[in-house]
């Protein structure tokens, strides 16, 4: 009898050795005359059990991690093709606390199926929202993404709904559905992990982007950064032009959509939606005023629907199950599911989605279980490079866009990075600085000259030379970068910067010890 | 040199052909010859331009904007090495130094016996297994002290 094992081809399994654990589960199945067939899933989003070995049983599927390919002989002798003992043994992934606690929509499918095969993704559901819309008017589509409350997942939080009607409205002719897969953000790995895992999620969510403002081809501008990634989507998108879901008549509608990817150069700010653009065709990542707007002038002077993947991938399962039903999870304004990503020094890391309202201290604690160095946690960044740092006293957050906002902070692309007692608040905010300084597309003389400086009389405070004034040089620079700049890389450096001198003040103060160490 | 930049036009002739037709093809040109090369030699770029009907100068302006785009071989090895808050948080900066160290090289440079380029890069998107890095397009997650010194010997071999 042949077993289906499941091993992911997700990148941070392949980081940790997946691909080496497959060879090992191969080669012994081989020498032992076992019947195995591997299919490599994506992952569940529990980096710290990665590589997670899953297989199919007649209980169900039962997972060991993480595995290495030593661990390898020893899994056949406790006969895991029947789910035997082990000291991996984590039983049924689904009863896995950190698993078992989330509200999988986006993620329904994410580690469960095959990524490439388009028949694994219908018998899961897939394709449900985009047939749904095949019977719908363009306007009654746009009514459902209004209805679901659905902000833009790349940072902004702009409802999605209102985005699409803007390009719809526009006279029809050559629109564009471009996808940000830029995903620059430090502590962010949602975007890569749903294109590894179920790209045909986002293919879905790009045609019925499409067909409800009248698109007829959408760009995924993937960061090069994420060459595991790029493969994936390749035959993903293969499978679903073979298969008519891309081309020219849409499942055999009136429809034409298809999907082209598209891969940056390293370029922070390209994650910038003007910026994009501009990449996109072909010239320097450089950041324009708005208006006009890429919904009435986007790509090539075209309108355009500029949206993260996270928001794209979540229109799927809106159409499937409605718009009212997605609105009814989350607080406040902000609505729906979230995938949160636990990351840096942090126990158990991983996507964790949920709908909106947690608090960060549950996150961080009782999630994520605190530091993986057992340390206390001293700071969390959330929201990537721009984002504030939180100290645990603020763990009381609800997790919210406007929750967040109120305590000058932003939940930008939903990343948590932890860092324990050890850090370092006056390094950091100098790194904040120095990244800018590296990142900015050199437009507004705040942020590029601004930056520069920041670090400068962020190094001078570290040595102690007149620390007041350059505490003051430095909170009058970031006033200076927030309302002076033209986007958020220069816009919000002062997050981090300023947060850091509020909540740690003591980082930032003449320091005997710290003099001593160095 | 001559003839090795006459080489190097005739290897972007059929990269210029395959993209010059599409929508926005420079990226994906000097994409393609990054791969072909390593990086992004000077004497391809009036091939670029002609082709494009660019100017010189607004293709050079695209390569030295992205820091993709080196403008000198690499070594036999790259090394990116991720250098963002998710890895500083893990020890990054800490198998950063020692990886300098043992290679020779510091941050953007290649070893002068050629054997590795060492280059930050900023996320690999593998934060919940940080420290990390991608040598030579292989990626390495929870990169300690331990697999530094793997990654040493390997380079050099
Ligand atoms: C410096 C900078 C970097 C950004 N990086 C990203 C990114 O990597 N991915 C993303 O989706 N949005 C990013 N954004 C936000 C985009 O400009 C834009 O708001 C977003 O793609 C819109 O999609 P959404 O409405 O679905 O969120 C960035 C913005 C700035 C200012
Ligand atoms: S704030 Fe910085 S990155 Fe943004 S447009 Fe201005 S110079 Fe460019």
């Amino acid at each position: 009898m042949t077993v289906t094992i499941y091993i992911p081809r997700d990148s941070g399994a392949l980081a940790l050795g997946a691909d080496r654990v497959a060879r090992a589960i191969g080669e012994e199945a081989q020498a032992r005359g076992r019947q195995v067939r591997i299919v490599r899933n994506g992952s569940r989003g529990l980096y710290w059990l990665e590589p997670m070995v899953e297989v199919e049983t007649e209980k169900g599927r039962l997972a060991y991690g993480p595995v290495k390919p030593s661990d390898v002989p020893s899994l056949f002798d406790g006969d895991f093709l029947s789910g035997g003992a082990h000291p991996l043994f984590l039983g049924r992934p689904e009863e896995i606390p950190f698993l078992k606690r989330q509200t999988r929509l986006t993620f329904a499918r994410c580690g469960i199926t095959d990524p490439v095969s388009l028949s694994d993704y219908e018998a899961h559901e897939g394709l449900k929202g985009l047939r749904n819309a095949l019977s719908m008017t363009p306007q009654e589509i746009i009514g459902e993404v209004t209805e679901s409350g659905l902000r833009g997942r790349g940072g902004a939080g702009f409802p999605t709904g209102i985005k699409w009607k803007t390009v719809q409205d526009q006279p029809p002719g050559q629109k564009y559905i471009v996808c940000n897969a830029d995903e620059g953000d430090s502590g962010t790995f949602s975007d890569r992990m749903i294109m590894e895992g179920d790209p045909f999620v986002l293919i879905e969510g790009m045609v019925i982007a499409g067909i409800a403002v009248g698109a007829t081809r959408g760009y995924i501008y993937l960061r090069s950064e994420y060459p595991v990634t790029h493969r994936i989507l390749e035959e993903a998108i293969a499978a679903a032009r073979q298969a008519g879901v891309l081309g020219g008549s849409v499942l055999g509608s009136q429809y034409a959509f298809d999907i082209e990817v598209r891969v940056g150069a390293g370029a922070y700010v390209c994650g910038e939606e003007t910026a994009l653009l501009d990449s996109l065709q072909g010239k320097r990542g450089q950041v324009r005023a708005k208006p006009p707007l890429p919904a009435i002038e986007g790509l090539f002077g075209r309108p355009t629907v500029v949206n993260n993947v996270i928001s794209l991938a979540t229109v799927p399962v809106i159409l499937d199950r409605g718009g009212a039903f997605y609105r009814d999870f989350g607080m406040g304004r902000s609505r729906g599911t979230i995938p949160i990503q636990l990351a840096g020094n942090v126990k158990r890391g991983g996507l964790f989605e949920a709908a909106f309202g947690l608090t960060l201290g549950e996150l961080v604690e009782d999630i994520g279980g605190g530091t993986a160095s057992g340390r206390p946690v001293r700071a969390v960044q959330v929201g990537g490079p721009l984002g504030a740092y939180f100290p645990p006293a603020l763990f009381d957050t609800p997790f919210d866009y406007e929750a967040f906002a109120e305590k000058d902070g932003l939940i930008g692309h939903a990343g948590i990075v932890v860092f324990d007692d050890t850090v370092d608040m006056l390094k950091q905010a100098r790194f904040a600085m120095e990244f800018c300084a590296v990142e900015s597309c050199g437009k507004c003389t705040p942020c590029r000259v601004g930056s520069t400086r920041g670090v400068e009389v962020l190094d001078r405070l570290k040595n102690n030379i007149e620390p007041e004034r350059q505490i003051e040089i430095v909170t009058d620079l970031c006033n200076t970068m927030k309302f002076g700049s033209l986007c958020a890389l220069g816009g919000f450096t002062p997050y981090p910067v300023l947060s850091a001198l509020r909540h740690f003040p003591e980082d930032f103060r003449p320091h005997p010890v710290r003099e001593a160490a160095e | 040199m001559q003839q090795a930049s006459t080489e190097m036009v005739s290897a972007v002739a059929p990269i210029i052909e395959r993209w010059k037709h599409e929508e926005g093809p420079l990226l994906p040109i000097l994409n393609g010859i990054l791969r072909e090369f390593g990086y992004v030699p000077r004497e391809v770029l009036p091939a670029i331009a002609e082709a494009l009907n660019l100017t010189r100068a607004e293709v050079y302006g695209v390569v030295s904007f992205y820091h993709d785009y080196r403008q000198n071989p690499p070594g036999r090895h790259v090394l990116k090495l991720c250098r963002a808050e998710a890895c500083q948080a893990t020890g990054g900066e800490a198998v950063a130094e020692k990886l300098q160290k043992l290679l020779g090289v510091r941050f953007g440079e290649t070893a002068a016996d050629g054997s590795v380029t060492l280059e930050p890069v900023y996320c690999l998107g593998l934060c919940a297994c940080a420290p990390s890095a991608m040598l030579d397009g292989e990626l390495i997650g929870r990169l300690d002290e331990e697999r530094a010194e793997e990654i040493a010997r390997e380079v050099r071999a």
